[in-house]
């Protein structure tokens, strides 16, 4: 009996030490990797500062720069007063015109790029689905250039297409519709490969081609999946093409650029808010949207 | 027992007298029509404003296709300073996604408890937390990066501390809806023997959720490091910094050198934490 009990406390006695060292080994490369990625991203840089009479001194760069953000971001709160209320808010959204035009463009660029992202993503879709593919070939082709589409960010698309197609939105549209195509794609095919296979039979037993297999057996399953990730992509499309303008590529960005490289403080924070209840908007709308189409609890 | 086939003359009876069965009602088609007109016209709308003109699409296609040529053969760095610079260039992205995620990650833990329907029982100071998450969440990396920019200056540490904050708006609300599906079993099991309510959340709440941590941890890990190839395009350090000014200066060969070892990196990442996730959790469906 007692040799028993003792087996089981060395047992027990080796698995802790086991478990403390895995602990211990995670715990130091953990520690190590934070060390070499602090210093790799300037974490414990030291930089000199002007001091208030004038002598410079070596500060640590977090510390010198948490003041600094913290009069950045009261210098973008505009000057209201309770009395003039309406006419201070007239002059922190004085650009209004302007940045109503470029909002409605912001949000047709996405509307675009999102009908853009569709047809292409819902195409290769069938193509990039493992159970569906005509053959290996078009499976490989279709799923890499997915691949690629999705994992290059729809700025550095933007970058090109701004050189290809010229400064604007026709480039904005191209780039967030590759990249919105990379992303659905991959969507959809999953969704494809979750689909009872039975209908595609029947079709193919009644002598349906390839096409008429998608179209009749495959395409009526994935239909309420496809319509709740296109929604949801939509509200992230409105905010990649809020920013796609910095690049030149249309839409609000521009305006944030312009504000931050001319130091318009207030204008920057107008700017912000406009994008914010934008964002905010959409997302409600295609939440209510999803819900009437699809009905509750269908969310993908 | 022989099946008639349906005569032409009994088909045309049946449509005759259920006519709703063989058509869609008037009412269904006008609304299908209008909102596919309403489509089509917004689309034309669209293309009209933002000038989409085939002569204007067929020279951006033969730009796009000479900048493509310049894929194959890729570029091939032959200074040791240029592949270090480029390399450099993948590390402090890498350095900027972990430590960003990471720091992150230990802001909102503690915050996530009190996001959590069953651990904050104040339903006013919930509220107010949840919401604070949802304004992080609304900014993008990219504009709390070019915010960082103007206080930490050019480089990597802007790109961490845009990563930092906005994870905390996001992760913090993926840990409080973990939090929340936990059961309250082993909760009862602890007060039951007579543990605290510190000691409930440690030893009841705190083993089920973790794995579930670490796992939504990792995802974010990942999706930074896709979302950080671009925050050097702004100047907050990174690849994108290379690769912008490579684009700038039209050296679309060097370019798309640095577009293949972004793909490569991604690709990397996602299997190595594939790899971690399978050996610390185990297979775990249904995150996110």
């Amino acid at each position: 009996m007692t040799t028993a009990i003792l087996a089981f406390e060395r047992d027990y006695a080796a698995q802790r030490r086991r478990a403390r060292l895995t602990f211990a080994a995670v715990a130091l490369v953990l520690v190590v990797l934070v060390l070499l990625t602090a210093e790799a991203s300037n974490f414990f840089k030291i930089t000199q500062v002007t001091q208030a009479d004038g002598t410079r001194a070596e500060r640590w760069v977090i510390g010198a720069g948490l003041p600094r953000l913290g009069e950045y971001l009261a210098k973008t709160i505009p000057d209201l007063h309770w009395s003039t209320l309406p006419d201070d808010i007239a002059l922190w959204f004085g650009r209004w015109q302007i940045w109503a035009k470029l909002l409605l463009e912001t949000v047709l660029i996405a509307f675009m790029a999102t009908v853009f992202g569709v047809i292409g993503g819902f195409a290769l879709s069938f193509a990039a689905a493992r159970n569906l593919a005509p053959n290996g070939w078009v499976l490989w082709l279709s799923r890499r250039y997915l691949e690629i589409a999705r994992t290059v960010p729809d700025l550095v698309w933007a970058l090109i297409f701004v050189f290809c197609f010229g400064v604007g939105p026709m480039a904005g549209v191209m780039a967030v519709g590759l990249h919105t195509m990379g992303a659905l794609g991959k969507l959809y095919s999953e969704a494809n490969e979750n689909i009872d296979m039975r209908p595609l039979d029947g079709v193919k037993a009644s002598g349906g081609s390839w096409f008429d297999q998608m179209r009749y057996g495959a395409v009526p399953q994935v239909l309420p999946n496809i319509l709740s990730y296109t929604l949801l992509r939509f509200e992230i499309n409105v905010r990649s093409s809020s920013i796609i303008g910095y690049v030149g590529a249309g839409g609000l960005g521009q305006e944030l650029r312009t504000a931050m490289s001319f130091q318009e403080y207030t204008n920057l924070s107008a700017l912000f808010i406009i994008i914010l209840v934008t964002v905010i908007v959409i997302d409600r709308a295609s939440e209510a949207l999803r819900h009437r189409v699809i009905g509750l609890g269908a969310t993908a | 027992m022989t099946i008639e086939p349906i005569s032409a003359a009994e088909i045309a009876r049946a449509r005759a007298e259920h006519p709703l069965v063989f058509s869609v009602p008037l009412a269904v088609r006008l609304r299908r029509a209008a909102l596919w007109a309403g489509f089509m016209l917004l689309m034309a709308w669209c293309l009209y404003d933002f000038n989409f003109s085939p002569l204007r699409i067929w020279e951006g296609l033969g730009r796009l296709g000479r900048v493509l040529s310049f894929m194959f053969p890729p570029h091939i760095w032959s200074e040791w300073r240029e592949v270090s610079d480029i390399l450099k260039g993948l590390g402090e992205t890498l350095s900027m996604a972990f430590l960003g995620t990471l720091l992150g990650a230990v802001i909102a833990f503690p915050l996530s408890f009190l996001g959590a329907k069953n651990l904050n029982r104040r339903p006013f100071l919930r509220f107010g937390v949840r919401r604070g998450f949802d304004i992080i969440r609304a900014f993008e990396t990219l504009i709390l990066a070019l915010i960082f920019i103007r206080a930490f200056g050019l480089g990597p540490l802007a790109g961490v501390l845009a990563i930092a904050v906005a994870e905390i708006g996001s992760l913090a609300k993926l840990y409080a809806e973990a939090i929340e599906n936990t059961s309250t079993k082993p909760v009862d099991g602890v007060i039951a023997s007579g543990g605290s309510r510190t000691q409930s959340i440690r030893f009841a709440v705190m083993p089920q959720v973790l794995p579930v941590l670490l796992s939504i941890t990792l995802y974010n890990f990942e999706s930074n490091v896709r979302s950080g190839t671009i925050l050097g395009i702004v100047g907050a350090g990174g690849i994108g910094f290379l690769l912008a000014d490579r684009i700038g200066a039209y050296r679309w060969g060097e370019a798309w050198s640095i577009i293949f070892l972004i793909i490569a990196m991604v690709y990397l990442i996602d299997a190595l934490s594939g790899l971690i996730r399978a050996r610390f959790i185990g297979t775990w469906e249904g995150v996110r």
